[in-house]
């Protein structure tokens, strides 16, 4: 198992430090530009996720492998509020914030996996991994 | 907190801003306020804003964008982004953001081009009125 890296998310600022973060592993695995762009975005979007509705928590970055594949694995972390309705936060448009409802879908489709294990008043753990082609 | 400023400059009737930085939210908000505030002073008609350096565009950030443009059109202010990277272009479309009602532009050059061409065709309208 590879050494994994953290951003603690604690205001917007950090947000920029985790996508970078995750790009700089990317770009580091081997990951092409598009790659590098589409997995810092996910983690952008997601990292505000844990600021805008948790208020803190973290993403911790690592590289991995599976049958001679590379690929990034991305956790994010926090002991917030939970997501009530999961099926309602994953459909586009949905936004209970002045986001724009587009943060657990467009990361979904940014990544190769995403699951989320959730649970009202305990807190939220998103795992997304993408793959290199 | 403290918010990066990214400058915006005046150059005939046509306001420029390179954004050179990674935008936190804050600055990103900031920028809107001061680029508004730079429209209604400098009575601005078009505004380029040049997205070169940028290598992540995400939803918050390019609801900034759809903002700037909606509340810029609302002020008489057309609104062209310029030098958007082939990677940032992808993922804008993959996380579902078209941003359809924004101009674009391959570069800032073309930019002003478009620019000057808009600004030719509405002064040719004899009412002197943006037609839409």
């Amino acid at each position: 198992m590879t050494p994994s890296k953290a951003a603690v998310i604690r205001s917007d600022l950090d947000i920029v430090i985790a996508r970078t973060l995750a790009r700089d592993t990317a770009k580091s695995i081997g990951f092409g530009a598009i790659d590098q762009a589409r997995i810092a975005t996910a983690v952008s979007e997601l990292a505000r996720n844990i600021f805008l509705y948790a208020g803190t928590g973290s993403v911790t970055v690592r590289e991995i492998e599976k049958l001679g594949r590379r690929g990034i694995e991305i956790v994010c972390e926090d002991q917030g509020p939970g997501i009530a309705d999961l099926s309602l936060a994953m459909q586009d448009g949905y936004t209970t914030s002045r986001g724009m409802g587009m943060g657990l879908p467009g990361a979904k489709r940014l990544m190769d996996e995403f699951t989320i294990n959730t649970e009202v008043g305990v807190g939220t753990m998103i795992v997304c991994r993408k793959w290199r082609s | 907190m403290n918010s990066i400023r990214i400058p915006i400059l005046k150059v005939g009737n046509v306001l420029i801003a390179s954004i050179q930085v990674a935008l936190h939210d804050a600055s990103a908000v900031q920028f809107k306020d001061d680029l508004l505030e730079k429209i209604h002073t400098t009575k601005s008609r078009a505004v380029i804003i040049d997205l070169t350096a940028i290598d992540v565009v995400d939803s918050f950030i390019g609801r900034m964008i759809a903002d700037i443009a909606a509340m810029s059109g609302l002020m008489g202010a057309r609104v062209v982004l310029t030098g958007l990277q082939p990677a940032v272009a992808i993922t804008l479309v993959e996380l579902g953001l078209e941003l359809p009602n924004v101009l674009t532009a391959l570069n800032l050059e073309k930019g002003l081009e478009l620019m000057q061409k808009q600004e030719q065709l509405a002064q040719e309208d004899e009412s002197g009125y943006d037609t839409f």
